[in-house]
């Protein structure tokens, strides 16, 4: 008799495999449902049908060709930023410092725009921006890397802090810099020399920064898959303990990760100062230093699938700002769509990882057996 | 000098209660094994539900505002909206086990959104010409003095001059340290946080804890939301004016060491810190202050460097810090 072991409603298993259409249907669905409660919600601010909701929307994202450019402009850059974090995410290093790694790519590219403008050419302060963006992304990124390597100090909240410690260097140049005097900004660095800016490709000013993503995307999915590095990085991420046992030097490759992410974040940062925005401000990440934390993980560090989850998230939020302008609500009503969607994705993570048994109606026969 | 510090002190406090309150509920998560990135969004959320609530209340009483219904309602809509930002952050990592940093993340970006968007239609609706609400009443009664405070001279300016949430919060961290310290319900605590399948193992019930610690955790951080608003900036909701306020609360949790009892003193240092800039004497040159704004945050990294390099066990963070617990993993 000591069948009468009571089986729990609801019993939760880890899945052995997912079939791949299964995994997608999931994470559709997730989206879909997330999808309908936004229109919900839109709908309820702006009594506008849930149809034209996403009309609306889709108007703001493709409806001219400016800004079917502006949204291949937001993409590119967030796309980068996802790259250029999947690896020390895949390595389980988290690095919330993406958005501190971009702004020391735009100080240091502001910085020789600035201050060479007057001195040389147009192609040398290109090529000495470049160079000194990338160096200073990569040192951003290496010295919490080199205390994570050294003294296993925590990352994520070390990068967290490096953010705002950027923010305010940058803060302190803007004033140093500021044009006209006074006005607490720097306005379009070297508007009329046009020194130290990238040119436009076929016309196209954002076509040079489109390119730049596609290609960083490519070589980090190879980089990612194909190369040695990528295979030693996702082994210390899987089990540090193993990588050292099979002799990687875990160490190195926390270093040599986080200077490719933070090679990446200043390539970024050179790109919206030399070829975008032709300014800086503390603000000129964006928030995409987190925004890119998400995307990448939405995406299982591949970035090819990052490609996806970015234009959701581009889309989304090019979309509400269309709404809010037209029915002059707040421009935050966005980041309350993002946060919602993002709500549901992560969720419906998981439903792909784990299954969900209900107790059966006959439950006798089933705890007998179990 | 005693006449900088009578005016440089008080400033000083009132600066920090609000990361204080963050503090304490970020340590209460952190101790159940929750990394929860999401307070600064908890914080625009408790903020902002309190003004709600403070705003109807003062719509519709008018002239009869009654000071003590005028602090209770702001408070318990605060509190529920903050529980309800908890429940959201439990829901996704404890139920669905969803990464911590991750939804963390998304309930910041969330809660930022949902505080200046209900923010800028309060401030739409009163038609106001600053782009702010203010709630005087309503401050006023949160304003509330003690009384002798008035008659002790600089002592008392510097001592008791501070509204009642202040030294509401002040009690409320060394409650906390007292029950993570010393009571049974503390120790459970810490061992889920520590870890969850040895606690598990011992019979403590993980979920039910960690629910219900991150829960409190938020509403203690929601409150911080509502003082900032309430008693700091006199009643005055502007949006984005409560800044990055929220990650120097979590700054604070490690340089507190996860003791809520020292982070009533430090929350004091980084809100010193923070305001120190105002008071340091650079002449016409903005751009120095800029950098002294950074102070609070260079002081974290320096901590934890050193609480990494002197690796005592005991200055650890909580060992299951970031990973969620699923039983049959083992």
């Amino acid at each position: 008799m000591d069948k009468k072991k009571k089986e729990p409603f609801i019993h939760i298993t880890k899945r052995k495999e997912i079939s791949l259409q299964h995994e997608w249907a999931i994470r559709l669905g997730a989206i879909l449902l997330a999808l309908i409660l936004c229109a919900l919600l839109t709908t309820l601010m702006t009594h506008l049908n849930p149809i034209s909701v996403y009309a609306t929307m889709w108007e703001g994202s493709f409806g001219s060709e400016r800004k079917i450019w502006a949204l291949l402009k937001e993409l590119s850059i967030l796309l980068m930023v996802s790259v250029a974090l999947a690896p020390s995410f895949k390595m389980k290093f988290w690095n919330l410092g993406g958005e501190g790694q971009v702004l020391a790519g735009v100080l240091a590219t502001s910085a020789c725009m600035i201050t060479l403008g007057s001195k040389m050419g147009s192609g040398s302060v290109i090529l000495i921006s470049l160079v000194a963006a990338l160096v200073a992304g990569a040192f951003w990124a290496f010295i919490p890397a080199f205390f994570r390597a050294k003294w296993n100090t925590n990352e994520t909240l070390f990068t967290l802090m490096m953010n705002y410690v950027a923010m305010q260097i940058v803060a302190y140049f803007i004033i140093r810099w500021e044009s006209p005097k006074g006005s607490g900004k720097v306005g379009i660095i070297n508007p009329d020399s046009k020194i130290g800016w990238l040119p436009s490709i076929a016309g196209k000013q954002y076509f040079l920064v489109v390119l730049v993503a596609i290609l960083v995307t490519i070589v980090m999915y190879i980089y990612l898959k194909y190369s040695k590095h990528g295979y030693e990085l996702s082994v210390v991420g899987e089990s540090e303990n193993t990588a050292r046992y099979v002799g990687i030097n875990v160490p190195k490759v926390i270093i040599r990760t986080l200077i490719v992410t933070g090679l990446i974040c200043g390539l970024t940062g050179w790109l919206l100062v030399a070829s975008t925005d032709h300014t800086i401000t503390t603000t000129l990440a964006g928030g995409r230093g987190f925004l890119g934390v998400m995307v990448a993980w939405l995406a299982h560090f591949n970035p090819i699938g990052m490609l996806l989850s970015g234009f959701l998230i581009v889309f989304m939020s090019k979309g509400t700002s269309e709404i809010s302008m037209a029915f002059s609500l707040n421009r935050s009503f966005g980041d309350i769509i993002t946060g919602v969607i993002l709500f549901f994705v992560i969720g419906s993570e998981f439903f792909i990882n784990y299954q969900v048994h209900f107790r059966k109606s006959s439950s006798g026969k089933e705890v007998a057996d179990a | 000098m005693l006449s900088f510090l009578v005016t440089f002190l008080p400033r000083a406090v009132v600066q920090s209660i609000p990361l204080l309150l963050g503090c304490i509920g970020e340590t209460l998560n952190e101790k159940s094994g929750s990394l929860n990135l999401g307070i600064p969004g908890v914080m625009y959320v408790g903020g902002i539900s309190g003004v709600i609530g403070a705003f109807l209340y003062e719509q519709s009483a008018g002239e009869n505002f009654n000071s003590v219904l005028g602090v209770i309602i702001p408070l318990v809509s605060c509190l529920i909206g903050s529980l309800l930002m908890g429940l959201l952050f439990c829901f996704l990592t404890v139920t669905l086990r969803a990464n911590q940093n991750v939804t963390g993340l998304a309930m910041t970006t969330f809660g930022v959104g949902v505080g200046n968007f209900f923010g800028g239609s309060i401030i739409k609706l009163t038609g106001s010409e600053v782009p702010s609400i203010a709630l005087a009443a309503t401050s006023k009664a949160f304003k509330a003095k003690l009384p002798f405070a008035e008659s002790m001279g600089s002592v008392g300016e510097v001592l008791f001059s501070y509204s009642f949430m202040t030294y509401v919060a002040i009690i409320i961290a060394l409650i906390t340290a007292y029950m993570l310290k010393k009571t049974r319900v503390g120790l459970e605590l810490r061992a889920v946080g520590e870890n969850p399948a040895t606690a598990d193992a011992a019979g403590i019930n993980i979920n039910r804890y960690k629910y219900t610690w991150i829960c409190i955790g938020c509403m203690i951080a929601g409150i911080g939301g509502i003082y900032y608003v309430l008693d700091y900036a006199s009643g005055v909701w502007s949006n984005d004016a409560f800044g990055d306020r929220g990650w120097l609360a979590i700054a604070l949790v490690i340089f507190s060491i996860w003791r809520p009892n020292w982070a009533a003193l430090e929350a004091l240092l980084f809100g010193g810190l923070y305001i120190l800039y105002l008071y340091i004497p650079t002449g016409m040159d903005f751009a120095v202050k800029e950098l002294y704004k950074m102070l609070p945050y260079l002081a974290t990294i320096l901590m934890l460097i050193a609480i990494s390099l002197r690796n005592k066990h005991e200055n650890q963070p909580p060992e299951g810090l970031g990973l969620p617990y699923f039983r049959e993993d083992r």
